[in-house]
């Protein structure tokens, strides 16, 4: 786990460096009137970016590194404020869309997927594929513009007065109504897409149990095909389907980029595209580095839970 | 298509009837006290400190809980001659001492939103933070300022400035809106520093909560020394950078109004929903694109290139059409249209590219780059990612471009990266460049084309060009500075062609009808502290 | 000893002589998802050759007679805010979509081939250091690698290409990865490299061949999502630029504001992106189908 941190750190430090220009550039001479360069390297100075980069004992890196050690993260170079508030602010929206959009996923794919592998190459089969690959197949962004366009010309017809969601988040527990109002939409959106992954997996992984020796032995046994279907099949085709699910879950902590810029969502993807437009190393890197720790998490969580479902079937 | 259907012209006659101050249909409208404005902005909020920062997407949110020594006038901002005291007393004073002193009166009983009085040592303080920068403070616009010598506060009534020599460009200076008054005491006990996290002004709005990245609020100031204003009862910031959410957002209620502007078809979407619950607001904008070739970079180095680059720009053309997909629309020159400084249309035919004989530009086009050898050139625009109107005006030059057998390709950056080509690097063929401006202040606005002035990236001297401006700068009389003027944009746009001008932005802006008060200016800078803005609950 | 006999039954012998078309047929019959996808799929390969010759209009011209008209006879598919036609520039758009599309998914997949088979064959050290570097890759949100490219690099066609290679490669070395372990373990490679078989021989004859499969399939996933990840970049400005005709800046520039006034200048791209990722990973999953030998015996 540390390595994988340790890499992510030093790539990204790399990385943004190596983009030409700085913080103080954008916010200086990023609408054109004129700067002074003197302003400019003043500006520098402040931030700590006339340093050496990374051989020596006070420069760039190891402020970034030796922040974690002294439990500041430091300050974003654009706002000035500390980058813990700033994305503990994104962190609590990004955190209920992942739930949500899982919990869509979940909802969608596992059903799904289980119908989609008993009825296996009947139409109906066809129709979970083509609906689910659907998901995939069609643009985010795109989609989400079609919703939003789609509530204000339908609730103008309808209402007389056209709607739009909420653009200002609120958090569930002041005004629970608010927030989902706002959140559902694009929990959807993003729920669908995901859900495609995590079907197909489902679909294989029941394909694969159901054929398993076990399966047979029930069925001969004479067991409903529902129970068979429900107690023993799925909890053993679950186990892929979780990798999955979560990985995709990690993945939406930080993801959801354009997605959040269709919904106007203020999360940490529009934190992330931010911060690398205004060339805030200190933040895009804090940012990263939550993502990849997150990342690493979830993929221990998984590794310790299939360590403990240790898959032994127990026949009725 | 629907562009003028009924609807589109009723809302633009309204909003028009509103700027420029007509209240024929509107009647004696008394204001309503009371309501949140919710509006819209589109750029992030970087640092609250407005002497440091560049952007709207600071001006919009925080303009409204500061003060300016004066300001544009908010029933007529389209002028650009009407100013109005803020904070001081009377009419803006007429300069003495051959004009090189002005003294301005600050009356008594104005505080700032801490309690503190507000007195002439605190605009002091401040214009000497903005002019005089100590050491280790930034200051954007300390190049507006260069004719001032000093600032002195006698009392606490009087501040008087003090010019080294005359200038016409000093009072539009004074009331860019960036310039907002800031407290002595605070800044001298916490440092000039303070401002740029913290929010304490005497503007008609108190601030009260900022969300990063999310929104930002202010509830009416009591003692606004403004007696009766601000009308509002507080205001709602909302950033959304996508400029669909932000149109959405008028069009769902979520927001009132955003103070950018929109595309043309934007507002006749708007429109075409809403009828007349919208009401479009229109004017010129002091902004600019401009294409600039690199001087260092042959073969943009021999004045009949360049000349052909202009020429082959069909800009009478351009304006009709792009006027209707993109936020440009008037042809002018290096001044802003209509200001009395600008060419009139005849002067403008005179010049390079801005024939309307264009078949026999485009000719000359070919003809000049043909002699000098470098017929069918092929070079790269670099460009900046923003869709309105850098994209569309960078593809349509483009194509422009070819129709003289030229071959353009385009490079498009985001933001830092265009700037740090631009300006730093200098490693571009042609680059999109762009001159905007809040107050318009001509004289001050051309310096652009001055391969002196520091925001100027064309990389070449011009010191015949030098001298034209510097007796443009020093001329007291209006009909000598007018032909200077002409003089100065002959060489630079057409003899020279060190600078290509496209098509001067167009401010389109609609937004929901019971908004009122708010008139637009031709900068999207001006007139944004919403002191005079109210809500007409019986159209909500 | 008596020599085994050898039965094939009439059907069988019948089956094996059937001409090429008819098993094809039979094919599309078993698969009829896969084969939609093969023909959208293949589609969209002839439209990108031929594109000069179905094309009625030049992709680039602006032509501002003719601004925002809708579908008419003139104008198939209508034309955008500069007058170009629109069916010309899907048909061009193709082109771009494929060339992007195939050059990321063949060099991230090839990429993630030797990474994954050298990773599995040659274990030790060596397979710990590539596995941590694939980690922290695999730990960037794509969009997020793909962006901070894109700032470095700048935008363009090839800076595009690059910016969605580079997720890939680690995407797809794992997935080989874990199949080529699984045969190193088969005591056949012992024996082959007791024999005196060169490492390279092994992994050539033994290896790889076993691990095509799972290959084939990423690479088809590929293709679908690289022309998302381009029309994403595109939609954030960061993809290929104007004036190129290509699908994802079609929709950025058309999306947001004609979405109602001219509706056709988003739509029609739209549907192309959907229908070629629908295409491509139809294809992909029948080949999935197909080559995965414990679903084979059905």
């Amino acid at each position: 786990m540390i390595p994988t941190l340790f890499g992510a750190a030093l790539l990204v430090f790399l990385l943004l460096r190596a983009i030409p220009g700085d913080v103080c550039e954008v916010r200086l001479a990023g609408t054109g009137l004129y700067a002074d360069p003197a302003e400019i390297e003043l500006c520098r100075e402040k931030l700590g970016l006339n340093k050496p980069l990374i051989l020596g004992l006070d420069t760039q890196f190891t402020d970034f590194v030796g922040g974690y050690f002294t439990f500041d993260l430091g300050e974003s170079m654009w706002t000035g404020k500390p980058i813990t508030h700033e994305i503990s602010l994104r962190f609590k929206l990004s955190m209920q869309m992942a739930i949500m959009a899982t919990v869509v996923a979940v909802a969608m794919a596992i059903p799904l997927g289980i119908i989609s592998a008993v009825k296996q190459d009947t139409w109906i089969d066809y129709a979970v594929r083509t609906f689910s690959i659907a998901g995939i197949a069609i643009p985010s962004f795109w989609l989400g513009i079609m919703i939003i366009l789609g509530l204000l010309i339908f609730t103008q017809e309808w209402f007389g007065e056209p709607w739009m969601p909420p653009i200002t988040y609120v958090s569930p527990f002041e005004d629970l109504g608010r927030n989902l109002s706002q959140l559902i939409w694009p929990a959807v959106a993003t729920g669908y897409r995901y859900s495609a992954v995590a079907t197909r997996m489902t679909r294989s992984a029941m394909l694969e149990v159901l054929r398993e020796d076990y399966v047979r032995t029930a069925r001969a046994k004479g067991l409903m095909e529902k129970v068979i279907i429900n107690k023993h099949a799925l909890k053993n085709a679950l186990l892929p389907v979780v990798t999955i699910i979560a990985i995709e879950f990690a993945f939406l902590i930080g993801g959801l980029v354009v997605t959040e810029q269709v919904f106007n969502l203020n999360g940490l993807g529009k934190l992330f595209v931010e911060s690398v437009g205004n060339q805030d190393f200190n933040l895009t890197q804090q940012l990263v580095m939550l993502v990849v720790l997150v990342f690493v998490f979830t993929n221990l969580a998984v590794d310790v839970f299939y360590a403990w479902l240790d898959p032994r079937i127990r026949y009725s | 298509m629907r562009r003028f259907s009924p609807k589109l012209i009723t809302a633009v006659l309204a909003g028009s009837a509103l700027a420029f101050g007509i209240t024929a249909t509107a009647s004696a409208e008394t204001p309503q006290r009371g309501g949140i404005l919710n509006f819209v902005v589109g750029s992030k909020i970087p640092s609250y400190d407005l002497h440091k920062e560049t952007t709207f997407g600071v001006i919009h949110p925080i303009s409204p809980f500061y003060s300016l020594l004066i300001r544009v006038n908010p029933d007529n901002p389209q002028s650009a001659t009407d100013f109005v005291c803020d904070l001081c007393e009377g009419a803006v004073p007429k300069p003495t001492n051959g004009g090189k002193t002005y003294t301005f009166k600050i009356p008594d009983g104005i505080k700032f939103h801490n309690g503190t009085p507000l007195t002439a040592q605190d605009i002091k303080a401040t214009y000497d933070k903005i002019i005089f920068p100590p050491e280790g403070v930034p200051s954007a616009r300390k190049a507006f300022f260069k004719m001032v010598e000093s600032v002195d506060a006698p009392d606490n009534n009087t501040v008087v400035f003090n010019l080294s020599f005359p200038s016409g460009a000093f009072i539009p200076a004074l009331a860019t809106p960036f310039n907002v008054i800031y407290s002595k005491a605070i800044m001298d006990k916490e440092g000039p520093g303070w401002y740029a996290k913290n929010i304490m002004g005497s503007g008609p709005f108190v601030f009260v909560e900022h969300q990063p990245g999310s929104f930002m609020t202010g509830t009416r100031y009591p003692d606004y020394h403004h007696k009766g204003q601000p009308y509002l009862d507080g205001f709602k910031s909302i950033e959304a950078p996508k400029m669909a959410v932000r149109l959405n957002a008028i069009r769902g209620d979520r927001a009132a109004i955003e103070f950018r502007g929109f595309p043309p078809k934007a507002r006749d979407d708007l429109v075409a929903a809403l009828g007349d619950k919208i009401t479009v607001q229109e004017s010129d904008w002091n902004c600019v694109l401009l294409a600039t070739p690199n001087h260092q970079r042959a073969p943009f180095d021999d004045a009949r290139v360049r000349q052909a680059l202009t020429l082959s720009v069909d800009r009478w053309g351009g304006s009709k059409y792009l006027s209707q997909i993109a936020i440009v629309k008037t042809v002018g020159g290096v001044v802003f249209p209509n200001h009395p400084l600008a060419a009139t249309q005849d002067e403008l035919h005179q010049l390079k590219g801005y024939s309307t004989d264009l078949e026999a530009s485009r000719a000359e086009a070919e003809k000049l780059l043909a002699d000098s050898g470098h017929a069918g050139l092929s070079f790269e625009l670099n460009n900046r990612g923003v869709d309105q109107p850098y994209k569309v005006v960078g593809t349509w030059l483009i194509d422009q471009w070819g129709k003289a057998g030229m071959k353009v390709t385009q490079r498009v950056q985001p933001s830092p990266p265009f700037y740090a080509t631009l300006r730093k690097k200098k490693d571009f063929d042609v680059s999109v460049d762009f001159n905007c401006q809040s107050v318009i202040n001509p004289i001050a606005d051309v310096t652009k084309f001055l391969g002196s002035a520091g925001n100027n990236y064309g990389s070449y001297e011009d010191i015949e060009l030098e001298q034209i401006y510097d007796k443009l700068l020093k001329s007291g009389d209006e009909a000598e500075q007018r032909t200077l003027m002409r003089e100065y944009e002959k060489r630079a746009l057409s003899d020279q062609a060190h600078i290509g001008v496209t098509l001067w932005w167009y401010k389109i802006n609609p937004h929901r009808s019971y908004v009122k008060g708010w008139k637009i200016a031709p900068s999207h800078y001006l007139n944004q502290q919403l002191d005079n803005v109210w809500l007409d609950k019986s159209l909500m | 000893m008596s020599t085994p006999q050898i039965y094939i039954e009439a059907d069988d012998l019948a089956e094996i002589h059937k001409p090429w078309w008819s098993k094809l047929w039979g094919l599309c019959k078993r698969q009829p998802l896969g084969a939609a996808g093969a023909f959208v799929v293949i589609g969209m390969i002839l439209m990108a050759i031929f594109a000069n010759f179905l094309s009625p209009y030049d992709p680039t011209a602006n032509s501002f007679e003719h601004m925002l008209e809708a579908p008419n006879a003139e104008f198939w598919f209508g034309t955008d805010q500069f007058g170009r036609d629109i069916l010309t520039r899907l048909i061009y758009g193709a082109r771009t979509a494929l060339f992007v599309g195939f050059t990321c998914a063949f060099v991230g997949a090839f990429g993630g081939l030797v990474l994954g088979v050298a990773s599995a064959f040659f274990g030790g050290k060596f397979d710990l250091i590539v596995q941590r570097i694939m980690d922290v890759f695999m730990a960037f949100p794509l969009i997020i690698l793909a962006l901070a490219v894109v700032a470095t690099l700048g935008t363009g066609v090839q800076n595009v290409i690059i910016a969605i290679t580079i997720p890939f490669i680690p995407q797809c070395a794992r997935v080989v990865r874990s199949s080529a372990l699984s045969i190193r373990e088969i005591p056949y490679v012992d024996a082959a490299r007791a024999c005196g078989f060169s490492d390279a021989r092994i992994i050539l004859r033994h290896m790889v061949p076993n691990v095509m499969a799972p290959f084939l399939i990423m690479l088809t996933t590929f293709v679908g999502q690289a022309i998302l990840l381009e029309a994403s970049l595109s939609y954030l400005g960061l993809g290929v630029q104007e004036p190129t005709p290509a699908w994802g800046l079609m929709l950025q520039g058309g999306a947001e504001e004609y979405a109602e006034s001219a509706p056709w200048v988003p739509i029609f791209p739209g549907i192309a992106i959907s229908l070629a990722v629908f295409g491509f990973n139809l294809f992909g999953d029948a080949l999935r189908d197909l080559l995965d030998p414990k679903l084979r015996n059905r």
